[in-house]
């Protein structure tokens, strides 16, 4: 397939991003990576392409309009290259759960995350690492199940679950580092620390998991950012 | 439990009503109980320990929670009858994108409308009319969100419908005026005996609404 028949409108620092970009690599679809730096303002591609979120990723397949909202896009190369390994389980009960955690990750698991860098005073923070650290249990519970003893929670490969859950890896330690705390750890999480070193590692995800150090720089910047402009608005 | 469908419902749930019409597009049968939200029982609790809310589908006494994965399980477990989403990726990304917009927006804009007033409510009006005429600009010249078929999309917005002239009485607007190729839409989607049978009677629900305003301490 020629490499702009696909194309993928993205953020290097986005775990969202990161996303469809597993899921082509594990089908060993060739993709053109549009990088945008949203920081400095969006591209008229992606107004064009998103208008109804303007937000990445998203994903231009051949003469298609464009796909948005990174797990419908993670389902929808499931689904087209349907030849390649699987990404969403085979079976309805274990899809529903893989969607079931996926959403929740995102609905309310990743905010308690980002809530954190941003809380205001010591008890907002304890309180916002108090509910990341409970979700962590659930997923240290969902892990032993779906993985069934397995490396990953799509089992033997990385799924549907693993992508969802592994992008948020790149923050969490990040999250860690700034708070000087183990968030996944062997004592309390130890199927999960094995999971995402598992996962960091995979041929699939290492080329588009972002560089902690680099994420750290970046998110330092984004917290300032959040910071000052919740202080102007106070001012005003 | 064991074997059978149960579905742990709230009669003016919308996302209740998504897998109502599912089940009934399928045909299959089912045990509906019905939960009192403020206190909620062992059952509910302990099939849906997460989130502690309805609705729940149990199917052969596992548990599935979220309204759109129970929506996607049903029609994957009985693929033979109703397909509600289309055999194509693309189209089936678009649904998907479609459904999930109707959840980002339509519940949180249509709360906006009834618990506010004055200026805020007037903004929330213009939102929630807004995202109304953008799934209208997608329904398009279709009779279906689904095309020529109801859909999956169809499923995810119709159960809002009976909660229109709710809507409507406390915000004082006319949402057949504003949108009335969606108004013909959702009457299109009442014919259907699942849709029929599964909605809320729009009255019941303007009580309903009243007494939680009550609840909430909004005149």
């Amino acid at each position: 397939m020629a490499t702009s028949e696909v194309k993928l409108l993205g953020s290097w620092p986005s775990p969202y991003a990161m996303r469809p970009r597993i899921a082509l690599n594990i089908k060993s679809v060739d993709y053109e990576y549009i990088d945008e730096k949203l920081w400095e303002g969006k591209s008229q591609l992606l107004f064009q392409s998103n208008p109804v979120y303007k937000k990445i990723p998203v994903l231009i397949h051949g003469h298609l309009k464009p796909i948005c909202e990174s797990l419908i896009i993670v389902q929808y190369i499931d689904e087209a290259w349907s030849s390649g390994p699987s990404i969403l389980p085979s079976d309805p009960y274990e899809r529903a759960v893989a969607r079931f955690w996926a959403a929740y990750l995102d609905d309310k698991w990743f905010p308690a995350v980002k809530s954190i860098g941003v809380a205001k005073g010591e008890e907002e923070k304890k309180a916002a690492i108090a509910q990341v650290e409970q979700g962590l249990g659930l997923m240290e519970e969902a892990f032993g199940q779906c993985s069934k003893g397995k490396a990953f929670f799509g089992g033997d490969e990385i799924g549907y679950l693993d992508i969802a859950f592994g992008s948020f890896l790149g923050w969490l330690r990040v999250t860690e580092r700034f708070n000087e705390m183990k968030l996944i750890d062997e004592a309390n999480t130890p199927g999960l620390a094995h999971w995402a070193d598992s996962f960091c590692s995979h041929a699939a995800v290492k080329d588009v998991m972002p560089d902690t150090d680099k994420l750290a720089e970046f998110g330092k910047m984004v917290i300032a950012k959040i910071k000052a402009a919740g202080a102007a608005a106070q001012r005003h | 439990m064991e074997g059978g469908v149960v579905l742990l419902d709230f009669w003016p749930s919308m996302f209740g009503m998504r897998v109502r019409i599912a089940l009934a597009e399928k045909e299959i049968k089912y045990e509906y109980i019905e939960q009192d939200l403020r206190n909620k029982s062992d059952l509910l609790l302990q099939m849906n320990p997460v989130h502690k809310k309805i609705p729940v589908l149990v199917h052969n006494g596992k548990p599935i929670c979220e309204s759109l994965v129970q929506v996607q399980y049903i029609d994957e477990v009985w693929k033979n009858q109703a397909p509600l989403l289309p055999a194509d990726p693309y189209k089936r990304a678009t649904a998907r994108f479609w459904a999930d917009f109707v959840d980002k927006k339509m519940y949180d804009s249509g709360s906006r409308v009834w618990k506010t007033k004055g200026e805020e409510q007037e903004a929330a009006k213009k939102e929630f009319i807004g995202n109304l005429k953008l799934l209208e600009g997608e329904l398009g010249d279709n009779l279906y969100f689904g095309g020529d078929g109801f859909g999956y999309v169809d499923v995810a917005l119709v159960p809002f419908y009976c909660w229109f002239y709710a809507y409507e009485q406390c915000g004082n607007f006319s949402i057949e005026a504003e949108c009335p190729k969606l108004i013909a839409w959702a009457k299109r989607c009442m014919q259907k005996e699942s849709v029929a049978k599964s909605l809320a009677d729009p009255e019941k629900v303007y009580g309903f609404l009243l007494q939680l305003k009550k609840a909430y301490g909004i005149e």
